[in-house]
């Protein structure tokens, strides 16, 4: 825990420059007749994120905190290999809708997290990846007429359209 | 009176339109579903339905999300009673007395005395919003820039000065959610700004609810998924309907406590920083010392469970009033509804009560209305919410995963929006374990804007002069309540070392 404060405060004072000199980029000071340039205000506030961290850091140095004192590991080994492997999964799911798109990536994640992850049962697993995709697309494209990304599948979806729209 | 009284009849009449009134029920029902599930509450739900609801009128869709607010106040008992894990961080204080009931055989009752003390508690607050509001906006109709920016500045304040957690950290919550809203064109002079290497999809802003649903949704499932790997066991509830009238029975003995959390409740939840969860732990707290007896609290006392429940159903109401007719969401769920409002195309602030009469009475009756079908449809189906409690989190993750993922692209159509969501999420998932609150950062990046518009305006009508904001009649004394509240942890600090030092 100790260690992962620091970490988090430096990368997060690391962050706040860069916010700092992105802001910049616009006119930080007063600017006649016009009031405060366009980038005074996510300037300054940049500058007191900056200052938070260099306070929270401060506070680490003279163990002031709770979590600035704790010894114990950020995460379980356990709990931090389920997260991770949620988290790829969650990652490859987005990744993967760009290119064969939404109907297939979600089914995909489904099958992987029920079947990997929950195991259940194939019947409740296969029952899950499809339906969810059914009813996302009866729910958001013809209720609600949101067209959701398809990728390489737009093809498949042509005589949907021609029944719904 | 007599205008209030029209002015509600009039939102009864569009409350209880067929479609509206449906959506009262479903949306009880999803948020008492939500509600029982451990660790998701209203703002959860509320984070990741809003995507859904582009499907009704503007009017409906806070209908329904108020219906699910009010049902995850009544749902996050269930959990509290039935496993001893709070449904909702809103119903912690209700596992204190709520889970030695259920121990002992007396779950059915536990959960009658918490449902009818969340609808005392829900009627109360109600009516009290219901006198309260109309006046506050009238107030509100007045101000001006200045008086705006102190508003806002107060809210942030109580974070500090009332929220209990890390300062530094809590601060950088704030800055960063002001920052993050302030991406995109700039409202002046409409030049780009923050696009991080010509990122395209920064253009747009970062729209509220990626941050929202990334954190409350996909932060939220991680953190779940890490802390509950354990087992649980559910408790058995016997009930029959003659049980349950027995239920009914005891109500008077607990009505003076529900009452008094009921208020309690009200006034706390108009707070954007302490809302429903310290609500209902200082409802307990003062319950238990006004009880004649103190030690039979937290083993089994009804009263224990009435007093934190009709608080946080209270304080839900009363977060509502300050982001009806102030525009200054009292909780994080309301800051969520209120970017809401934003997106249906509506202006919060005290206009609504003018322009928008029918949206703001709507909701207001529907509030009467959701709180009974709250209660009716949590008595009458609670084997089946102790059902939803076995069911296994396995199955609801994914699920619950591939909504945020539909419902981050949603909004704006951009696969950008959702990566970003994705960051969010994870990011804030690590920064929450390392108490980092999230709930400034959310009514920032919503409020954002606002404050930025107002601080601009009232710079340039005083000519760069910051201290008028100090000097109006209004926004002075609001802006003196705001430092004073920024400064007193600081000087709580120096006043603690000067006490250790002295001794």
């Amino acid at each position: 825990m100790r260690k992962a404060d620091l970490i988090m405060a430096l990368a997060m004072g690391i962050f706040s420059i860069y916010l700092m000199w992105k802001s910049a980029e616009l006119e930080i000071g007063w600017i006649d007749e016009e009031g405060p340039g366009g980038g005074a205000f996510p300037f300054w506030l940049s500058a007191g994120m900056l200052l938070c961290c260099i306070w929270i850091i401060v506070r680490w140095v003279r163990r002031e905190t709770e979590v600035s004192r704790s010894l114990e590991p950020f995460m379980e080994a356990g709990a931090f290999r389920l997260v991770a492997v949620v988290v790829i999964a969650l990652t490859t799911m987005v990744g993967l809708t760009h290119w064969i798109g939404m109907y297939l990536s979600i089914p995909l994640f489904l099958l992987f997290y029920l079947r990997v992850l929950g195991r259940h049962s194939w019947l409740q697993t296969l029952s899950t990846a499809l339906l969810a995709p059914v009813v996302t697309f009866l729910f958001f494209e013809i209720a609600l007429r949101k067209t959701l990304p398809k990728g390489i599948t737009e093809e498949w979806f042509y005589p949907l359209y021609d029944i719904f729209m | 009176m007599g205008d209030i009284l029209g002015l509600l009849l009039g939102g009864f009449a569009i409350a209880l339109e067929p479609t509206n009134l449906m959506l009262i029920v479903v949306g009880c029902a999803v948020g008492l579903f939500i509600g029982a599930m451990p660790g998701l509450g209203s703002v959860n739900g509320v984070a990741i339905l809003l995507p859904v609801t582009f499907l009704v009128p503007p009017t409906g869709a806070i209908i329904f999300l108020g219906a699910i607010y009010y049902g995850a106040m009544y749902g996050g008992a269930i959990s509290s009673i039935m496993l001893g894990i709070p449904g909702a961080s809103t119903a912690v204080a209700t596992t204190f007395d709520g889970r030695p009931m259920a121990l002992r055989g007396d779950a059915d009752k536990a959960l009658v005395t918490a449902a009818t003390a969340s609808f005392v508690g829900g009627t109360i607050s109600v009516v009290l919003f219901t006198l309260f509001a109309p006046p506050l906006a009238d107030v509100a109709l007045a101000f001006g820039t200045a008086e705006e920016f102190a508003l806002m500045c107060l809210a942030f304040a109580t974070f500090i000065g009332l929220g209990g957690d890390d300062i530094p950290k809590t601060f950088f919550s704030i800055f960063i959610g002001l920052v993050m809203s302030a991406v995109g064109l700039d409202i002046v002079s409409g030049q780009p700004r923050l696009i991080f290497g010509d990122i395209t999809g920064f253009l747009h802003g970062i729209n509220f609810l990626v941050l929202a649903i990334g954190i409350y949704g996909i932060g939220e499932m991680l953190w779940t998924i890490e802390t509950s790997q354990k087992g649980v066991t559910v408790s058995q509830a016997n009930v029959t309907l003659k049980r349950i009238v027995e239920g009914f029975k005891t109500m008077g003995a607990t009505l003076k406590t529900t009452v008094m959390g009921s208020f309690l409740g009200y006034f706390v939840g108009i707070l954007p920083a302490a809302g429903a969860t310290p609500g209902s732990l200082m409802a307990y707290g003062v319950a238990r010392s006004l009880a004649k007896d103190p030690a039979s609290f937290g083993k089994g006392n009804p009263e224990g469970v009435a007093a934190p429940e009709a608080a946080n159903n209270a304080a839900s109401t009363g977060s509502m009033l300050p982001m009806l007719t102030l525009g200054i969401p009292g909780s994080p769920t309301t800051a969520i509804l209120l970017g809401g409002m934003v997106i249906w195309g509506l202006e919060p602030g005290p206009m609504l009560f003018i322009d928008h009469q029918g949206f703001v009475w709507g909701l207001i009756a529907s509030l009467y209305a959701a709180n009974l079908f709250a209660l009716i449809i949590n008595i009458a189906f609670i084997p089946a919410f102790v059902w939803v409690l076995k069911l296994p989190f396995t199955l609801l993750a994914p699920l619950i995963f591939v909504l945020c993922l539909v419902g981050g692209f949603v909004p704006t159509l951009d696969m950008h929006d959702v990566w970003l969501m994705l960051i969010f999420g994870v990011v804030g998932y690590l920064m929450r374990k390392l108490d980092y609150p999230m709930a400034p950062a959310v009514l920032a990046i919503v409020l954002g804007p606002l404050a930025e518009t107002s601080l601009r305006q009232t710079l340039i009508q005083s000519s760069g002069d910051i201290f008028v904001l100090f000097q109006r009649p209004i926004s002075g004394p609001l802006m003196f309540i705001a430092v004073a509240l920024f400064v007193w942890p600081l000087v709580k600090i120096l006043w603690d070392r000067r006490k250790q030092t002295a001794k």
